[in-house]
C-alpha cells in the first residue's frame, strides 16, 4: 500500500497539537506574571501548520489532474460496513490547499495580538485544521459527518475564549444553528446507510434513491449546508460569529468553514439526489437571489467593518449556490472557482480589518478616514482586495462571478438578472467602505500616529494578494484541475 | 433437581455477591470501624470478580426450573453494571472519608445493590424479577440517605423510598394481573398466552413500574430531587450501574415476555411515548437548572429517553443498539458524574454549575477530559457517545419510528445547549479561588473513561460485533 498521504495531511496538525500539549505538560506551565505565555508555543504551532502545507503540496503533486474520479484513495474497515475512506478529486484537493494555506496565515496574523491562553489557542487552530481537511477528504458519509461536526467544537472555543464582548452569545448561536441543521443531515445519513446498505460516497453516487425519498434527503442535507454556507434566511449566525471572533477565527470561518456548505452540495446533494435537485432549483435560485440582493443592501448600511464583510460573504455565497444549481458545467466551475477566490479575498479582507483593529481597537467605520495619508502600503493592499471583492476584471473575484452568472443565465434569465444587481451593490458597499476608511482627511486625531503594515502583516497579505491576481489572470490553473470533478458533479443532471 | 453446573453457569456472579455481602456483614460485625477503609477495596474487588464470572459464563444457562435464565445479552449488561459499580465504589472512598462518613455499610450496600441488578438480569420469572428489584431498590434507598445527619440526604432517601415503594407496588400489581390472565409468572409461558385486555393492563402497570426504575418520564419526577440530595458518589453510582441493569431488564422483559405476537404493537406505542416524553422533559427540564446534580439528573432522563427509542424499535433492530448506547452512556457518565461531582472549593462541594468557572486554568488536564466526556454524553461526534446515538438512530429508522427520530434530533440540539453551558463555564469564565485537588481514584477514572470514550470511537469494530452477536442470542 502506498504511503497514506491524505491521512498524513489530515492528522499532521492534530499530531502537532498533541505534541505541543505533551511538551507543555512535561515542561510545566510557563505563564508569566502578566498572564502571557511563551511565544515558542506559537512558533511550534506555526511549524506544524507550515509542515502540513508542505505535505499538502506534495499531495497535490502526486495528484493526476487529468484523470477523472477520486484519487489517492485510502480505505480501512471501521465497523459494520462503515469504512474509513479518504480520497480527493480536483475540487476537494484545491479546498484542502486553501485550508492548509489559510491556517498558517491565520496563526501568523495572531502573533502578538493573542496574549491569553496561547497554548489552547494554537491547539484549537491545529485541531480545527485537521477537521477541516478531513471534511474535504472523507469519502464515507459517516466519516464526513464526524469531521463536519467536530470542527464546531474548536471554533466554538476560539470564538468563546478569544472573541469580543458578546462572544458567548455568538459562540452559542454559531454552534446551535449549525448543529440543528447537521442533525437532520445525520438522520438522512442513517436512512441512506440503511437503504443503500453502504455509506461509501462512491457507491452512493451509483445508487438511485426513489424520488419521494430524495426530496426528504435533499431537504435534510440542505438544512445542514444552507446553515453552513450560509444562505438567507439562516445566515444570521454569521455576522455575530464574525464580529465576535478574533481576526484569525474570522479568516478561517470565512475562508474555509463556509466553503463546506458549497462543497457539500456538489459532493452529495447533486450527484446523489439529482431529481430532487432539479425540483428544488427554482427554490434555491429564489433564496440565492434574495440573499445576494438583501445581504448586499444590509452590508451597505453597516457601521462595523467586520459585519460589512460578513454580509458581503453571504452575498458572495449566493453566487456559489446559483452556479451550483445552474447544473451547467460553466456554472459549477464558476462556483468552485468562486469558493476558492472568496476564500482568499474574504480571508484577506478580515486580515485587513484586523490590521487597523489591532492598532485602534475599534471596527467602527466612522472612527477611521484618511488612512491613506499614514498607511500607503495598507491603502494599496486594501484597494486590491476591495476591487477583487467587487469583481474587477484581472482579479479572481471577477472570474468567479462572471462564470456563475453565465451558468445561471443559461438556466434562468431572471435569476441572472437578480445576481447582476448584486454585483452592482457589491461595488456600492465596498467602495463606500473604502472611501470612508481610507480616503478623506484624518478626522480622528488618534489616527495621526498610526503605523503602516508591518512585516508580519505583509507576510500574511502578500500570498493572498498574489493568489488573487494569479487566479484572476490565469484562471485556467484552476479550471484544468476542477474540470473533471465539476463534470462529475452534474453528470446525472446533464442538460437538466 | 439440584444441578450445580446449571446453577453456576446461570447465576455464579449473584452467588458470589450474596456470599461476599454476607461475609462483609460478618467481618464488619467483628472488625467494626477497622473494616471501613478496607471494605471499599473488598467491595470493588468482589464486583470486578463478579463481572469476570459473568464474562466466564458468557453463554449463560437456565436453572431452578426456569426461575432464572441468562443469555450473553444479560451477561453483557452484568459485566458493564458490575464494573461500573466497582469503579463508583472506588471513587466514593475519598469523598466519604472527607465527610467522616466512611463506613463499611456503604460498600456492603453497593454489593447488595449489585446483587439485585444481577438477579433482575438473570430472572426469567416475574417473581425472581420482583425479588431482584426490591433488593436493588432497598439498597438504593439507604444509599440515598447515607449522609444521615444531612437533612437533604435523609429527604432524598425518604422521597426515593416513598415513590419507589409506589412503583414497586404498581409493578407487583402488574405482575399479579399478568399472572391472573396468563396463568403463570414465567416469561416463557406468558409469551405464549393469548392477548387479552387484562394482560395488557398488567403489562402497562409493569411498564410503569419499570419506567420508574430507569427514571423515564413521566415517572422521572424523583430523579432530580434524589440526585440533588444524595451524596455525590451515590449519584455517580445511581446514574450508571443500576441504569444499565434496569434498562436492559426492561428490554428483556418486553422482548421475551411480551413478544411480537403477544403485544409488541401495544408496548411499542407506550414505550415510544415514554421515550418521547423523556427526551423532551430531559432536554427542557435541564435548561433552567443551576444545580449541577439536578442538571445531570435531567441529562440522564434525556439519555434514558434515547435508550428507550432503541427499546421501542423492537428486539430485531433495537437490542444491539441499546447495548452500544447504554455502554457508551455508562462509560461517559461514570467519569463525568464522578469527576464533576467531586470538585471541591474551599468551603465545600461544587454544586452550582457556575462554581466550575475557570477549571481549565486550574486543572487543564482534568477539564479537558471532562469536556471529552461531556461531548460523549451529548452524543456529539468525536467520542463513543456519538456511535451510541448513531446506533439508536439506526434502530429507530429501521423500525420506522420517524416521529421519535425527529424528537431525538430536536432534543439533542436543546440538550447540547446545556452541555455547552458547562463547557463554557469551565473554559470561558474566570474565577478567583482555587479548586482543591481531586482524589486519585476520581482523577484516574476521569482520564481513563475519557480515553476509552475516544478510543472506542476509532476501534469500535470488535465491540459492535460483540453487541450484534449478543443481541442475536436474544432473538434465537
Amino acid at each position: 500500500m502506498d504511503f497514506p498521504i491524505l491521512s498524513a495531511v489530515t492528522f499532521l496538525p492534530m499530531a502537532g497539537a498533541i505534541l505541543i500539549l505533551l511538551i507543555k505538560a512535561l515542561t510545566g506551565a510557563q505563564i508569566r506574571a502578566d498572564g502571557s505565555e511563551d511565544d515558542r508555543v506559537m512558533y511550534a504551532g506555526l511549524l506544524f501548520s507550515i509542515a502540513t502545507f508542505i505535505v499538502s503540496i506534495v499531495m497535490f503533486l502526486s495528484f493526476d489532474q487529468s484523470a477523472p474520479g477520486y484519487q489517492l484513495i485510502e480505505e480501512a474497515d471501521w465497523y459494520s460496513g462503515i469504512k474509513y475512506k479518504m480520497g480527493v478529486d480536483g475540487m476537494s484537493i484545491l479546498l484542502i490547499l486553501l485550508t492548509t494555506l489559510l491556517t498558517p496565515i491565520a496563526l501568523i496574523a495572531s502573533i502578538g495580538s493573542i496574549k491569553k491562553r496561547l497554548t489552547e489557542y494554537v491547539v484549537a487552530f491545529l485541531v480545527l485544521e485537521t477537521f477541516m481537511i478531513g471534511v474535504f477528504c472523507a469519502l464515507d458519509l459517516v466519516v464526513f459527518y464526524i469531521f463536519f461536526e467536530a470542527g464546531l467544537i474548536p471554533m466554538f472555543i476560539i470564538i468563546g475564549v478569544w472573541g469580543g464582548i458578546d462572544r458567548i452569545y455568538a459562540s452559542f448561536k454559531f454552534f446551535l444553528y449549525t448543529l440543528l441543521g447537521s442533525l437532520f443531515m445525520l438522520a438522512a445519513v442513517v436512512y441512506m446507510y440503511l437503504t443503500a446498505g453502504t455509506s461509501d460516497v462512491v457507491a452512493l453516487e451509483q445508487f438511485s434513491f426513489d424520488p419521494g425519498a430524495q426530496t426528504w434527503l435533499w431537504l435534510a442535507f440542505f438544512a445542514s449546508f444552507a446553515v453552513k454556507l450560509p444562505m438567507w434566511p439562516v445566515h444570521t449566525w454569521l455576522p455575530d460569529a464574525h464580529v465576535q471572533a478574533p481576526t484569525a477565527g474570522s479568516v478561517i470561518l470565512a475562508g474555509v468553514l463556509l466553503k463546506m456548505g458549497g462543497y457539500g452540495f456538489l459532493r452529495f446533494s447533486l450527484p446523489m439526489f439529482p431529481d430532487a435537485s432539479v425540483m428544488f432549483q427554482p427554490f434555491v435560485f429564489t433564496i440565492s437571489v434574495i440573499a445576494i440582493v438583501y445581504a448586499s443592501l444590509v452590508a451597505w448600511r453597516q457601521t462595523d467593518m467586520k459585519k460589512l464583510i460578513a454580509y458581503s460573504s453571504v452575498a458572495h455565497m449566493g453566487f456559489v449556490t446559483l452556479g451550483i444549481f445552474s447544473f451547467t458545467e460553466i456554472g459549477v466551475q464558476g462556483a468552485v472557482f468562486q469558493m476558492l477566490s472568496h476564500g482568499l479575498i474574504s480571508g484577506a479582507l478580515f486580515l485587513i480589518v484586523g490590521v487597523v483593529y489591532d492598532r485602534m481597537h475599534t471596527r467602527d467605520i466612522a472612527a477611521y478616514g484618511g488612512l491613506v495619508h499614514r498607511m500607503p502600503v495598507y491603502a494599496t493592499l486594501f484597494m486590491l482586495f476591495t476591487m477583487a471583492n467587487v469583481g474587477l476584471p484581472g482579479t479572481s473575484g471577477f472570474v468567479g462571478e462572471i462564470l456563475t452568472m453565465v451558468g445561471t443565465f443559461q438556466a434562468s434569465t431572471w435569476a441572472a438578472a437578480g445576481a447582476a444587481l448584486g454585483v452592482i451593490f457589491s461595488a456600492v458597499y465596498m467602495l463606500t467602505l473604502y472611501r470612508r476608511t481610507v480616503f478623506g482627511e484624518i478626522t480622528n486625531p488618534e489616527l495621526n500616529d498610526i503605523q503602516d503594515v508591518n512585516i508580519k502583516e505583509l507576510i500574511c497579505l502578500i500570498p493572498l494578494a498574489f493568489g488573487t491576481i494569479l487566479l484572476g489572470v490565469v484562471p485556467n490553473l484552476i479550471f484544468d484541475i476542477t474540470r473533471e470533478s465539476s463534470a462529475h458533479a452534474i453528470a446525472k443532471l446533464a442538460g437538466g | 433437581m439440584f444441578d450445580l453446573e446449571a446453577i453456576l453457569t446461570t447465576i455464579a456472579p449473584e452467588l458470589l455477591l450474596a456470599a461476599a455481602g454476607l461475609l462483609g456483614v460478618t467481618v464488619g460485625a467483628f472488625l467494626g470501624d477497622r473494616f471501613n477503609g478496607l471494605s471499599f477495596k473488598f467491595g470493588a474487588l468482589v464486583l470486578f470478580v463478579a463481572a469476570a464470572l459473568a464474562g466466564y459464563y458468557w453463554e449463560g444457562g437456565r436453572a431452578f426450573d426456569g426461575l432464572v435464565e441468562t443469555s450473553s445479552y444479560a451477561n453483557f449488561a452484568k459485566c458493564v453494571s458490575f464494573i461500573a459499580g466497582g469503579i463508583a465504589l472506588l471513587m466514593a472512598e475519598g469523598f466519604l472519608r472527607r465527610h467522616e462518613t466512611l463506613r463499611y455499610e456503604y460498600s456492603l450496600l453497593v454489593i447488595f445493590a449489585a446483587l439485585g441488578m444481577g438477579v433482575i438480569l438473570s430472572s426469567a420469572d416475574f417473581m425472581t424479577l420482583y425479588l431482584g428489584v426490591e433488593t436493588l431498590s432497598l439498597s438504593s434507598y439507604v444509599l440515598a440517605a447515607f449522609h444521615r445527619d444531612s437533612p437533604r440526604s435523609a429527604e432524598a432517601g425518604l422521597k426515593y423510598f416513598v415513590l419507589g415503594a409506589l412503583a414497586s407496588g404498581l409493578l407487583l400489581y402488574g405482575i399479579s394481573l399478568v399472572y391472573g390472565f396468563s396463568g403463570s409468572t414465567s416469561y416463557e409461558v406468558v409469551a405464549e398466552a393469548e392477548t387479552s385486555m387484562g394482560l395488557l393492563f398488567g403489562m402497562v402497570l409493569m411498564i410503569t413500574g419499570l419506567a420508574f426504575k430507569v427514571s423515564a418520564a413521566p415517572m422521572h419526577v424523583w430523579t432530580p430531587d434524589v440526585y440533588e440530595g444524595s451524596p455525590s458518589p451515590v449519584v455517580a453510582f445511581f446514574a450508571t450501574a443500576p441504569k444499565m441493569a434496569s434498562m436492559v431488564v426492561f428490554s428483556i422483559i418486553l422482548f421475551t415476555a411480551f413478544p411480537q405476537a403477544l403485544a409488541f404493537e401495544n408496548w411499542q406505542l407506550i414505550v415510544g411515548i415514554i421515550a418521547a416524553a423523556s427526551m423532551i422533559i430531559g432536554a427542557l427540564g435541564a435548561l433552567p437548572q443551576t444545580n449541577l446534580k439536578r442538571l445531570l439528573g435531567y441529562s440522564s432522563i434525556a439519555n434514558m429517553g434515547y435508550a428507550l427509542v432503541a427499546v421501542a424499535a423492537g428486539v430485531q433492530y433495537g437490542a444491539g443498539s441499546l447495548l452500544i448506547f447504554m455502554t457508551a452512556y455508562v462509560i461517559a457518565s461514570l467519569g463525568l458524574f464522578g469527576g464533576v461531582l467531586s470538585m471541591r472549593r474551599e468551603g465545600g462541594m461544587v454544586e452550582d454549575i457556575n462554581e466550575l468557572a475557570g477549571l481549565i486554568r486550574r486543572q487543564p488536564g482534568l477539564a479537558s477530559a471532562l469536556t471529552v466526556l461531556l461531548i460523549s454524553v451529548s452524543g456529539f461526534p468525536l467520542a463513543f457517545g456519538f456511535l451510541g446515538k448513531l446506533a439508536v438512530l439506526e434502530a429507530g429508522m429501521d423500525a420506522g419510528l420517524l416521529p421519535l427520530i425527529i424528537i431525538l434530533v430536536l432534543s439533542s440540539v436543546i440538550a447540547m445547549y446545556y452541555y455547552l453551558r458547562i463547557v463554557k463555564i469551565m473554559w470561558f469564565d474566570d474565577q478567583a479561588e482555587d479548586f482543591e485537588p481531586v482524589d486519585a481514584w476520581v482523577t484516574m477514572t476521569v482520564y481513563v473513561t475519557a480515553l476509552v470514550s475516544v478510543a472506542l470511537l476509532v476501534f469500535v469494530a470488535p465491540f459492535s460485533e460483540l453487541a450484534a452477536s449478543v443481541a442475536a442470542s436474544l432473538i434465537s
